[in-house]
Order: structure tokens, then sequence, then C-alpha cells
């Protein structure tokens, strides 16, 4: 993966496909303390702890098409490159979280990416599913969330490209201010 | 045009937002609706599934093809990544292998536009000899 931000939609995935009704993105950059967390939380149908165990392992997968995912395994190691860990916690019937934290100035974090597009991605493509999206950095922090956006445009559709067009625009507008913080 | 940064930015694009999206349903039938998905598994992120999603929803819009683009999961074929399955109006989808820019560009102005097939098809029953 050639960003973050394709980690997470990757990960996303995961919670798509456990049947989330609800997927929270909370990303934490702390350039102080030097950590980058990522955090992927849904409420799909979850794990159990022997799953749990084996989601890292790349021999790994819930998906009966083929024997190995690698989707975990691969943000793991890119978290672990850095010096940072990935954990996952796990209740079935409950929902899964992912947090993965990164050595924020360590030269082999990768950066964001195309944050804004991987987000309208996955709303124009999941519109059952509610995603909020939280990005802090030294305690400043941009919050999107699909339920407020929806009542803003009062019923208009989130799949619509236009739509899309100006939420993507919206994001990108904020994470460039925070970022130059 | 102004920068819209916030939900009160985005209320006030609402009206300008609404005469663009009219504009185009009228001429619109869910039936008549191509539908485009693509894979977005592991290995479909990896080789570029995102940018040729990104593409397709650009270019289909503005080529004015009434089409559906979203994305699925992964489709199986690891080794032809990036996958678009194209499903035309009453016929049966179509999944096509290693889309880059070029193919896809094929896929709307050959594939959808004018019904011609593409090489790089993966065939349908690839996936069906295991069920029988």
């Amino acid at each position: 993966m050639k960003d973050l931000s394709l980690h997470i939609l990757d990960i996303v995935q995961n919670s798509i496909r456990a049947g989330a009704r609800n997927v929270g993105i909370d990303i934490r950059e702390d350039t102080r303390a030097n950590t980058y967390g990522i955090t992927i939380k849904d409420d799909g149908c979850g794990m159990d702890a022997e799953a749990v165990k084996r989601v890292t392992d790349p021999y790994f997968t819930s998906r009966t098409s083929r024997h190995v995912g690698l989707g975990i395994p691969l943000f793991l190691q890119n978290a672990q490159q850095t010096g940072g860990d990935l954990q996952i916690e796990s209740v079935p019937g409950k929902g899964t979280r992912i947090k993965a934290v990164f050595v924020h100035d360590n030269i082999d974090r990768p950066p964001l990416g195309d944050m804004p597009g991987v987000l309208m991605m996955l709303i124009g493509s999941n519109p059952a599913i509610e995603f909020s999206y939280r990005h802090s950095k030294n305690g400043q922090e941009y919050l999107f969330d699909t339920r407020e956006v929806k009542e803003a445009l009062d019923g208009m559709s989130l799949e619509e490209y236009q739509v899309r067009k100006y939420l993507k625009e919206m994001i990108q507008e904020n994470l460039q201010e925070l970022n130059a913080l | 045009m102004t920068k819209i940064k916030s939900l009160a930015d985005l209320k006030k694009m609402k009206s300008d937002l609404q005469s663009k999206i009219s504009l185009r349903e009228k001429s619109e039938n869910p039936e008549g609706k191509v539908v485009i998905r693509v894979g977005m598994g592991t290995s479909g992120i990896a080789s570029g599934a995102k940018e040729i999603m990104e593409f397709l929803m650009e270019e289909t819009e503005k080529r004015n093809v009434d089409a559906i683009v979203t994305q699925t999961g992964d489709m199986g074929y690891s080794y032809a990544e990036p996958t678009v399955e194209v499903k035309l109006p009453d016929q049966d989808p179509v999944v096509f292998g290693d889309v880059d820019k070029k193919k896809a560009d094929n896929i709307i102005e050959k594939y959808i536009k004018n019904g011609e097939l593409l090489d790089g098809i993966i065939p349908q029953n690839y996936e069906t000899i295991d069920k029988k």
C-alpha cells in the first residue's frame, strides 16, 4: 500500500463484509509524543478470540474464495516498520476495533494520501453505512459525520457525483488547514 | 467558486447542487443504468483500483454515460487486478481484468457505448467450476 489512506480503505472493507452499520475512522496525530494513531471501529459481526489471534497471520482469511488475507498483516507490518504496533479488539456480535500506531517522524511512515477521496469512495458506495471521520492533530480536530451531512443536505443522496465532489472538497479544505498547524 | 468548508457552506450550495442533479435525473431510469463495480479487495487496492474507480466515476459523468460506479469486495481474480465488472442493462455482467486507465477508457467508449467486446475479459465460468 502506497499510503495510509489505502490501508484504511482496505481495512474498512472488512467492516463492510462484517455487516457493519456504523464505521468510525479516527486519526490522531501527536507530534509531541511522536505518534500517528489510526483507529477503525465498526459494529459488524465481530470475531471470537481465536479469530482475533489469527487475523495477523497472512494465511488466515474469513473469505472462502481464497486462502490468504493480507489486509491486516500488511497494515501491521507497515506500523511495525516504523517502530509502532497494531492491536485488535473484537467482541462477537458487537464489533471490532483495530488500532495501529505509527511513529510520526519515522521515514518509513507512509503519508496519509488522499483521505478525502477514500472517504467519498466508501461513503458513495455504501449508502446504508454511516461513517464518521475524526482527524486530530495536537489537540485541534476536524470531524466529519455522514449523519450530520445528510441532515444538512436534507435527503440529497450522497451517491450523487456532484454531492461527492463538494464533500470531498470540504474535507480537503479542512484537512489542509489541520495540516498547516 | 466559493470554498466549502463547513456544513453551513454546504447548505448554501444546496440549491446549486439540486439544479445540477435534477438536470440529470430527467434522463434517468433505473433499469437503463449501467452498473460498474470495481473490485476493492487488498490486491485490488494495491494494484491501483482506487485510481481506476475515480477515473470511471469522473469519465462516465463527463461523457454523459448513465452509470452507477461502485465498489465491491474481492472478486477472487487477484492475478488480474484491478478488476472491473460491467453490467449493461438486460445483459449478463462481464468482468475485465488488468484494467488501467487506457483500458478503462476503452471500456467506456467501446464496450459501454458500442457493445464491442474487448481483450482481457475474465470468462464467467471460471469460478463456477468448483460449484458444479
